[in-house]
């Protein structure tokens, strides 16, 4: 995917423009002169035309939590690849996480991503290790790290297993206020497990990762947080439990934000029947129950944003059996169909407020600008159409690799691309 | 598949004759029961030969071993065919060793199942003879057999089949000439 | 001859990867099969020409030298071709994928391939990119279709009739493929089921399968018309769900002493290879309640079953 360079004076005509911190939802027009935002809804006059045919035009929405494997992992994913990913699935920007070889636990490499994300629109904000090779032994320089681009600091798809080492990561990160993101998980509660424990996998015969290395790690590190007074944020919430232990943190003051993916809110460990390997991933598909929870928690605002986990591997590592593939799923560009498709359209949440679970919300936890709809505002735009029928079809993905669940799935509500500065990224262009 | 009822070649009283009279020729040309022993194939080819057994014990006075003997295992087609194989129970409860076999079925047409039983036999043991008996002998033999003794010989076309239904397991004795009103792969991996 | 048997397949699917979701119909079909089939097994030519230019593959990337030796005797048995691949599935120690094994089998147009692998789903995972049809001898603690069926026949032919039968497995209910095989076709042929075993080695919501449950072997023995004493893996005190073998033993053990004190000894099944003295005493073992040397002639005429049913082409549409 090539970024495309917009008209000098370009017109959005007939879009529905929602903008959840304006308090914005109407249809009408969008006027863009020099990257920047000149006129909402002050029609198209002398400017050049796009009608957009009814799609939604919105503040970018930022994904907090992806892997773009690189350096280390190209044949899986690129930073290049994994910003067209994002682009077509319609965000504008992601923060991705550092388990790389080597991981992002020095400011050289940290300013390196930074670096080759400059060449396309989609920004790419580093989060940089916990500890020294995300290891569990040594602190990584966060204030360094802090000041060449880190947004957060993550051991993303390990624990931080020693207590007291968590807990000087949480204090120490109050010099940088940027978080500490925990992917909560008891790796000996998870032994050998490569899926949820449950009815399903004994059926299936796999090994069950239970609820439990969720619920315990995710304790640990609430009390750390409230113990310490630092800022956690959790990765990948997928169990009743541990989001019961969110709320219960939150309301005793903890500084505590939270994430959930569309993989955990939509499929259970049902759709591990059948073996297939695009349906392991960590934490694991759980069961109704946990699925339910997540959709109120939703609701209810105890989640701050919706984040895709996006996690490439190659086909050498996915076409082998259950067992031995390795853990994660692509995301980037499914997340807004699915969101759109089933949970907006059934009414589960507004338009507004998921919008606001990809933009705003994200981006608060880890203290980045939010943009908006405004006039002279930079443009950092999300456009996708409400309407449009697709099926998701894992062959035309700009991701390098194809470890989705969802192909085949039908969906209502179709990301387009985005619009950043003066310039278009996307897969359905509008206006040509 | 349907098939429609052209003739009945005999009914009960019809079929009993037949076999008083196969019965009687099987002694006469076998000069009595030494070594004699009866193998019935699956499934109406029992049938027949317990009907023989029973006629042969009357007139000549003695007790002839008879057998069961499934061909599936042994049959040519059961790479070609469109079904799984049926596999019935054979049982055979003596040595065929040196023995007289007459082998019964209900109707001989291409031969193919009376050779897939005669190699069934060999695989048993060593016969000192085989004869055949078949209650229908329909013709267009696509193996160089010969039945010995035959109940009626009835000439028929390819369409056409001949349906022995036997009280043991049809509720009722009789011969009847079907003809076939559609044919279909899975009817045809039927007959042999 | 023309058969009035019912038209159709007598197995619906073309692999047999599980016995979960397989008809009683089905199973009993299987059953008669092989029941019919076992006569071969005692005539002086111990040979069908049945499967004469089929080539079966046995594929064991996990060592079990007894399911390899029945399926190999029931492919011989048929006049099968047949080759046997050895080797070790570990991804650690692994020389070619599983994929390209996939793709060697195919490119060799084998006609049957018989798997057995330490990972559950292996077997569907080779059908799915097979054109062979694929039979599972094990994958992992997932399924074990064809003991299941052996069971099935000998307790068949112990009782006349499987339905209303009360059948307790003992043992290390958690990491074992024969339990639920075994659930799956008892159940479709209407037998109750209890497992029984320490709460380790229970697996979670067990009771989603429509089985009792008790840790009391005591208890099930009482109540149990047969029971099936499941291999203990040795190496399950090692990773901490025993305390010791010894214990185990004490606990769980099937000994004399403990049948002696039931009213009647049910019959008992082994999967073998039994280890004496920690699942099973050896006087138990060697009793007359013991049917383990029925299994082992039925797992061969069991399999022969199998291919014969599986060999044969597919409905044409």
């Amino acid at each position: 995917m090539e970024s495309v360079k917009l008209p000098d004076k370009l017109c959005l005509k007939n879009t529905r423009l929602i903008d959840p911190v304006q308090n914005l939802d109407q249809t009408g027009d969008l006027v863009i002169e020099n990257g920047k935002i000149s006129a909402v809804n002050a029609g198209c006059s002398g400017a050049r035309v796009w009608d957009m045919n009814g799609a939604i035009v919105c503040p970018g929405f930022f994904d907090i939590h992806v892997h773009l494997r690189e350096p280390g992992f190209e044949d899986a994913e690129t930073i290049r690849s994994g910003q067209e990913a994002a682009g077509g699935g319609g965000f504008t920007a992601v923060a991705c996480m550092p388990n790389t070889m080597p991981a992002l636990d020095h400011a050289g490499v940290v300013r390196w991503v930074s670096e080759e994300a400059a060449k396309f629109p989609v920004a790419v904000h580093p989060i940089a290790a916990i500890t020294k090779q995300r290891a569990g032994e040594e602190l990584t320089e966060m204030v360094e790290l802090h000041k060449a681009g880190a947004v957060a600091f993550s051991d993303d798809g390990g624990y931080v297993e020693n207590s007291d080492l968590m807990r000087r990561a949480l204090e120490y990160s109050l010099l940088t206020n940027a978080p500490i993101i925990t992917h909560a998980e008891d790796f000996k509660l998870t032994g050998s497990g490569v899926m949820h424990e449950g009815a399903v996998s004994t059926r299936l015969g796999l090994a069950g990762i239970p609820r439990l290395s969720e619920d315990i790690a995710t304790v640990r590190d609430l009390m750390l947080a409230e113990y310490t007074g630092g800022r956690l944020h959790l990765a990948h919430v997928s169990t009743e439990g541990a989001l019961r232990a969110l709320e219960d943190a939150v309301k005793r003051g903890a500084k505590v934000t939270a994430e959930v993916t569309p993989h955990h809110l939509l499929l259970t460990d049902k759709a591990v029947q059948g073996y297939s390997t695009y349906t392991k991933m960590k934490p694991p598909l759980r069961e109704e129950s946990d699925t339910k929870a997540l959709i109120a928690g939703l609701k209810n605002r105890s989640f701050a944003a919706i984040a895709t986990d996006h996690a490439p591997h190659t086909s050498d590592l996915k076409e082998v059996p259950f067992d031995e593939a390795a853990f994660g799923i692509i995301g980037l560009e499914t997340a807004v169909g699915l969101i759109w498709d089933k949970l907006v359209m059934t009414e589960q949440i507004t338009a507004s407020y998921m919008v606001n679970l990809f933009c705003a919300g994200p981006r608060e936890i880890v203290n980045l600008p939010v943009p908006a709809i405004k006039v002279g505002e930079a443009v950092e735009l999300t456009v996708f159409h409400p309407d449009e029928k697709w099926t998701v079809d894992t062959a035309e993905f700009y991701s390098k690799s194809n470890n989705s669940p969802y192909a085949g799935w039908e969906l209502t509500g179709r990301p387009w691309g985005i619009l950043k500065g003066s310039l278009w990224a996307g897969r359905i262009q509008p206006g040509f | 598949m349907k098939f429609r009822v052209k003739a009945k070649l005999a009914d009960a009283d019809g079929m009993r004759r037949t076999l008083t009279r196969l019965a009687h020729e099987i002694i006469e040309r076998n000069k009595g029961l030494q070594n004699l022993v009866l193998v019935g194939m699956q499934t109406r080819g029992i049938h027949i030969a317990g009907r023989l057994k029973k006629l042969i014990n009357e007139i000549e006075g003695g007790d002839v071993p008879s057998g069961v003997l499934d061909v599936t295992l042994y049959r040519d087609d059961f790479r070609l065919k469109f079904k799984q194989p049926q596999v019935q129970v054979t049982s055979i409860n003596f040595d065929i060793d040196e023995k007289n076999i007459i082998l019964v079925d209900d109707v001989m047409y291409t031969g193919r199942t009376v050779r897939a039983a005669l190699d069934a036999l060999m695989d048993l043991g060593r016969a000192a003879r085989i004869q055949l008996v078949v209650l229908v002998d329909r013709g267009h033999r696509e193996l160089p057999l010969k039945p010995d003794f035959v109940g009626k010989n009835v000439p028929t076309s390819i369409g056409e089949e001949v349906r022995v239904r036997m009280e043991e397991s049809d509720g009722e004795d009789a011969i009847l000439l079907v003809e076939r009103e559609d044919l279909d792969e899975e009817d045809q991996a039927d007959g042999v | 001859m023309a058969s009035e048997k019912k038209k159709g397949r007598i197995l619906s699917s073309r692999h047999l990867l599980g016995l979960e979701g397989m008809a009683g119909e089905e199973i009993a079909n299987i059953l008669d099969t092989a029941d019919a089939l076992k006569e071969i097994l005692d005539r002086p030519i111990k040979k069908v020409p049945t499967l004469r230019g089929v080539t079966v593959v046995n594929l064991f990337f996990e060592a079990s030298t007894r399911t390899r030796l029945s399926f190999e005797l029931a492919e011989k048995r048929l006049s099968a071709d047949l080759m046997n691949f050895s080797t070790s599935g570990s991804s650690v120690v692994k020389g070619e994928t599983l994929l390209d094994t996939a793709r060697n089998i195919e490119a060799m147009r084998i006609d049957v391939v018989v798997v057995r692998h330490q990972c559950p789903g292996v077997p569907g995972f080779l059908a799915d990119r097979l054109s062979s049809v694929v039979v599972n001898a094990g994958d992992g603690a997932h399924e074990h279709p064809t003991q299941a069926l052996l069971d099935l026949l000998t307790l068949r032919q112990k009782f006349g009739d499987i339905k209303g039968l009360k059948v307790a497995i003992i043992g290390d209910i958690a990491h074992s493929r024969v339990v639920k095989s075994n659930i799956y076709g008892l159940k479709a042929l209407g037998a109750e089921v209890m497992v029984c075993g320490p709460p380790t080695l229970i697996p979670r919501d067990v009771e989603s399968l429509q089985v009792k449950v008790t840790h009391n072997v005591d208890k099930a023995l009482e109540w149990a018309d047969t029971i099936n004493v499941l291999r203990l893996q040795l190496e399950r005190q090692k990773s901490g769900f025993l305390p010791s073998l010894r214990e185990y033993y004490w606990t769980f053990g099937i000994t004399m002493e403990r049948l002696s004190r039931l009213r009647e000894a049910p019959v008992i099944l082994h999967p073998g290879p039994m280890n004496r003295g920690v699942e099973i005493e050896s006087a138990v073992a060697d009793s007359d309640y013991a049917v383990i040397l029925d299994q082992v002639t039925n797992g061969v005429a069991v399999r022969m079953a199998v291919l014969v049913l599986l060999s044969a082409p597919e409905i044409a549409v």
